[in-house]
């Protein structure tokens, strides 16, 4: 019989990447169903998962994962879009990079949701105080990898560059920008993560009235557990799913990386 | 240009407080003002020094046009040293190299280094990345075909260039850099241990094809070896330099018909110039 199953286990290699997963929902399974926690705390997986579809299809779960993943992706793109270019022209001039690299530092360990109340007053309870919390958290580490990647560009390729008659603008759009691809491309990656963490809390305690944040703690006060995990469970979702997209951008659009 | 005109040059890229106290002892100024006809590049009080160690002080040097001059010397005496200061790509404290009195940014470069890998642009196909240079020429779309082209034929190499650095071996990552050397026409080039990363076989194959090209386009080429033997069969000239603070050791011309090949290598020529060459080398080594 174990035998039999060994013989069998690699052709179910595609197994393998979900058994932790399965393991975890057996666990949960098995809690629930001896009751070591309290039901209505912990329901079981099934009406956990029956949330989840309902509240995707008829309900309006779906809604306000749209409206998390449109906060995140416009945070991310004011982010990028200021972070980037800044970041090229921090890196490109040690001595700029030197002047404000102790900010940079310091407002990158400043949790963003310290920062909350000041974005209030600068920008009213709206959208705009929730995409500028989150695009301000996420540019500081798109920022800060953008520059290191420039920063720390291999020397020889820009030489061979210098030595064909490039000028230094080209080579710093030609080498040094490419060169730091890599480290940008991670600088992108934790910036998403960042915007997302960002916004779910943001949707939670700035006044909000739709989201994944508003969803969770609207759940969480009226002891709605099954739509509470249902809720966390796409905000999980939304956070693997943009890490595995960006993934798969960077080994499009840096192919050459780790090679 | 003629020559006479180049050394004026020479005088006047210089500092002019420097010349005019040169003027004054007589075979400085002498130095300063003539150089033999057929010369390209000429070094002049050339100063180099990293912290406390001086690697180059008043240093002159002049190198023949169209020929190869191969740079052998001790480890760590500067050779590379030297050809990154005379190609543009590291300063020098002082002194003075000039290309036919022109300076090395107004002059068309080709580099060859030995770190294959991290020199090619990886972002760009093989046949991208010896296509670059030429965006710096002003040439037509047309013109830069025409070269690639050209360069191609004489090459004559059955590599896909269409793929990426990375997805080739060694041996043609380096045909790629030493072709996207020449592909500009360089009026000189400069390789530095261009095949001590590859493989034996490799090496022999791309030492004929570098020889039979450079005999062909007859381009200014300092070459730096750490294979005596590759040095000399290359080389019109060896230059042997001095431990530091390095001097010239010796010049030993080598003026065997190319092409040149394994015969080449049991000739008595050879056998003596490489023979010489390694006196000099191991003097210069034991030194105290
Ligand atoms: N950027 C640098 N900073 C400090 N010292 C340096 C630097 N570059 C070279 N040197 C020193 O200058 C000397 C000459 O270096 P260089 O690389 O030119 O020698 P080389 O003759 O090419 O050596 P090798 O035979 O190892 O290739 C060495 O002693 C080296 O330690
Ligand atoms: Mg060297």
């Amino acid at each position: 019989m174990i035998q039999k199953l060994r013989d069998r286990l690699p052709a179910m290699g595609w197994l393998q990447p979900v058994l932790g997963a399965l393991a975890l929902v057996a666990v949960w399974a098995f809690v629930n169903l001896v009751e070591m926690v309290d039901p209505v705390l912990l329901p079981s997986p099934k009406q956990s998962w029956a949330a989840f579809v309902e509240g995707m299809t008829e309900g309006t779960l779906g809604h306000d994962f749209l409206r998390t993943i449109i906060r995140t992706m416009s945070a991310f793109a004011v982010a990028t879009v200021i972070a980037v270019p800044m970041g090229v022209a921090l890196g490109s001039s040690s001595r700029l990079y030197r002047s404000v690299e102790f900010l940079i530092d310091f407002f990158r360990s400043t949790p963003a949701s310290a920062m909350f109340p000041l974005f209030l007053v600068f920008f009213g309870i709206g959208e705009e105080a929730k995409i500028a919390v989150a695009a301000f958290g996420a540019a500081l580490i798109i920022l800060f990898n953008t520059a290191y990647g420039v920063m720390n560009a291999r020397q020889l390729r820009q030489l061979a560059a210098q030595v064909m008659g490039a000028s230094r603008a080209r080579i710093l759009w030609d080498v040094t920008v490419w060169e730091s691809l890599p480290q940008t491309f991670i600088g992108l990656r934790s910036g998403v993560s960042m915007a997302l963490v960002i916004v779910i809390v943001a949707e939670m305690f700035i006044g909000s009235t739709d989201g994944l944040g508003k969803r969770i703690i609207d759940a969480q006060m009226i002891f709605n557990m099954p739509d509470m995990y249902a809720s966390i469970f796409a905000a999980g979702a939304l956070g693997y799913l943009m890490n595995l997209l960006f993934t798969l951008l960077e080994t499009r659009f840096v192919h050459w990386g780790g090679k | 240009m003629s020559p006479d005109d180049s050394a004026l040059r020479l005088v006047s890229a210089g500092n002019p407080a420097e010349a005019g106290d040169h003027a004054d002892t007589g075979d400085h100024a002498e130095r300063f003002r003539w150089f033999a006809p057929g010369t390209h590049i000429t070094i002049r009080g050339l100063t180099k020094t990293f912290g406390d160690t001086v690697l180059y002080e008043d240093f002159d040097l002049d190198l023949p046009r169209g020929k190869v001059v191969s740079i052998f010397g001790p480890n760590g005496c500067g050779k590379s040293t030297l050809i990154n200061m005379i190609s543009g790509i590291m300063d020098y404290d002082a002194g003075t190299i000039l290309f036919d009195g022109k300076t090395a940014r107004e002059t068309k470069i080709g580099y060859v280094f030995q770190n294959y890998r991290e020199a090619g642009f990886p972002w760009l196909r093989a046949i991208d990345n010896i296509r670059y240079p030429l965006k710096f020429l002003r040439l037509t779309k047309a013109e830069q075909d025409a070269r690639i082209e050209k360069l191609l034929a004489s090459f004559n190499v059955s590599i896909d260039l269409n793929r990426y650095p990375y997805e080739l071996s060694g041996g043609q990552q380096q045909l790629v850099s030493i072709m996207r050397a020449l592909v500009i026409d360089p009026e000189v080039l400069f390789l530095d241990e261009p095949f001590s990363a590859l493989d034996y076989e490799m090496t022999l194959f791309l030492r004929d094809k570098l020889q039979a090209v450079l005999t062909e386009m007859q381009v200014t080429s300092l070459l730096v070896s750490h294979d005596l033997d590759e040095a000399v069969e290359l080389a019109d000239e060896v230059l042997l330099l001095t431990r530091k603070p390095t001097s010239v050791a010796a010049r030993i011309p080598f003026d065997a018909p190319r092409p040149r090949n394994a015969e080449t290598t049991v000739t008595p020529e050879f056998i003596d110039v490489k023979t010489r060459s390694l006196e000099i080398f191991q003097r210069e080594v034991r030194k105290p």
